[in-house]
C-alpha cells in the first residue's frame, strides 16, 4: 500500500510540475513559451560553470579511492565504529556518502546483494543512503558556481548535520531491525 | 576547510600509492576523474536548461512569489534580511520542494539559481553569507519524503518489504535537519560581526 503511494508520487511529481508551471503562467496571461526560452537560455552557461568544480572534486576523489587510501581509512575506523554498533560493512558507505552520490549508490547496491535487503545491515545501509546527502559535493558545486572562495563555517555545520543523520539511522535501525 | 580536504584527498592518495609502489593506476584515476566531471557537467546541460526555463515562468507568473509568501513566516525567521518577495526566497522554496519530493534533477537548478540570487544580496562577494550557509545546511540535510531511488534498489535486490525503511529514513533526515539548523544558529551567533 505504502509502496504503491510512493511509486505514484515518484512517477507523477516531475510531469505534474512540468505541466503545472506553464499552465499557471498561461492563466496569468504570460507568453509562456517566450518566457521559457528566455530563462532556458541560461542553462548552457550555468552547466559549463559547474565544470571546473566537478573536475577538481572528481579527480581528487578518484585518486583517493583508486590508490587504496580510502580502504586504509576504512580499515582504521572499522574497529572503533564496531564498538558503537556500526557494522564493518557500512563503514565505507558512511565515509563515501558525503563525497559522492554515485559511489555511495554502488556501495549500497553491493551491500543489498551480499547481505540481502531485509537483513539488519541491508536495512541500515538503505536508511543511511536515504537520510543524508552528498554534502561535500553540494557545497563545492553551489559555492563554486557563484565564485565564493571563503566558505567560513559551512562545511562544519553541514557535516555535523550529516553526523546527526548517521547516528539517528544507526540508533533507529538497532531499535527496529535487531 | 575545503582547501585542506582537497589537498588531503590528493596527497593521501599519492602517499598510499607510493607506499604500494603502484603509481600507474593513479595516473589513470586522474584522467578518469576529468572524464567523469565532463560527463556530469554535460549531463547537466539539458536538465538545467529545462528547469531554468520553467523557473522563469514560475518567477514571472508570480508562482514563486506566492510560494515564498505562503512560507514567509518560517522562511523570514530562517533567512533574516531577505525580503519576502525576493527571487532568492522563491528559488529556495522550489529547491526544497523538489528535494522533499525526491526530484534531485529539479532541485539542483533551483538551488544554483537561489545561490545566484543570494550572491546578489551578499556584501562580500568572495565570502559566503550567513544566509547562504543556512540554505546549504538545510539543503544538504533536506527531508526526503520519498527515498525513491533506495526503494527501487531494494525492490531490485528482491526485498520482501522494500518500503519499510521509509519511516526511519524520514525520522533520521528530520533529526539531521533539526541539528543542522540548530548548529547553524549557534555558528551564526558567534560569527554575527560579519
Amino acid at each position: 500500500m505504502l509502496s504503491h503511494v510512493i511509486d505514484t508520487i515518484s512517477v507523477w511529481a516531475i510531469p505534474s510540475l512540468v505541466a503545472f508551471i506553464p499552465f499557471y503562467g498561461w492563466l496569468k496571461g504570460l507568453a509562456i513559451f517566450d518566457v521559457f526560452v528566455e530563462g532556458a537560455a541560461e542553462g548552457f552557461a550555468m552547466a559549463l560553470k559547474t565544470l571546473p568544480f566537478l573536475v577538481g572534486i572528481l579527480v581528487a576523489l578518484n585518486v583517493f579511492q583508486v590508490s587504496g587510501a580510502l580502504d586504509a581509512v576504512i580499515g582504521l575506523l572499522a574497529k572503533p565504529l564496531g564498538y558503537v554498533g556500526v557494522p564493518a560493512a557500512v563503514v565505507p558507505l558512511i565515509l563515501v556518502r558525503p563525497l559522492s552520490g554515485g559511489a555511495a549508490m554502488g556501495i549500497v547496491t553491493g551491500i543489498l546483494q551480499r547481505y540481502g535487503p531485509d537483513s539488519f545491515v541491508g536495512q541500515l545501509a538503505s536508511t543511511l543512503q536515504g537520510s543524508t546527502d552528498t554534502t561535500f559535493y553540494v557545497l563545492t558545486l553551489y559555492f563554486g558556481t557563484v565564485a565564493i572562495r571563503k566558505t567560513r563555517y559551512a562545511l562544519a555545520v553541514a557535516l555535523i548535520g550529516d553526523l546527526a543523520g548517521f547516528v539517528a539511522a544507526v540508533v533507529l535501525s538497532h531499535w527496529l531491525y535487531r | 576547510m575545503v582547501n585542506v580536504i582537497w589537498l588531503l584527498l590528493i596527497l593521501g592518495g599519492m602517499v598510499v600509492s607510493g607506499l604500494h609502489h603502484s603509481m600507474a593506476p593513479v595516473t589513470a584515476a586522474i584522467i578518469e576523474g576529468t572524464e567523469k566531471a565532463v560527463e556530469v557537467a554535460f549531463g547537466f546541460i539539458g536538465i538545467l536548461t529545462l528547469w531554468l526555463g520553467l523557473a522563469r515562468i514560475a518567477e514571472q507568473s508570480g508562482l514563486m512569489r506566492a510560494l515564498a509568501r505562503a512560507l514567509a513566516p518560517v522562511f523570514s525567521r530562517l533567512f533574516p534580511g531577505i525580503p519576502d518577495d525576493h527571487p532568492a526566497m522563491g528559488n529556495m522554496v522550489m529547491n526544497m520542494v523538489a528535494n522533499i519530493l525526491g526530484m534531485g534533477s529539479a532541485a539542483t537548478p533551483f538551488g544554483l539559481k537561489a545561490m545566484e540570487e543570494l550572491q546578489k544580496l551578499n556584501e562580500n562577494k568572495e565570502e559566503a553569507s550567513a544566509n547562504m550557509i543556512t540554505f546549504l545546511a538545510i539543503n544538504t540535510a533536506t527531508l526526503t519524503l520519498v527515498p525513491a531511488t533506495v526503494v527501487a534498489l531494494r525492490v531490485a535486490a528482491g526485498s520482501k518489504n522494500p518500503t519499510v525503511i521509509v519511516g526511519p529514513t524520514i525520522i533520521a533526515t528530520a533529526f539531521s535537519m533539526a541539528v543542522a539548523i540548530a548548529v547553524d544558529r549557534i555558528f551564526r551567533y558567534f560569527h554575527r560581526d560579519h
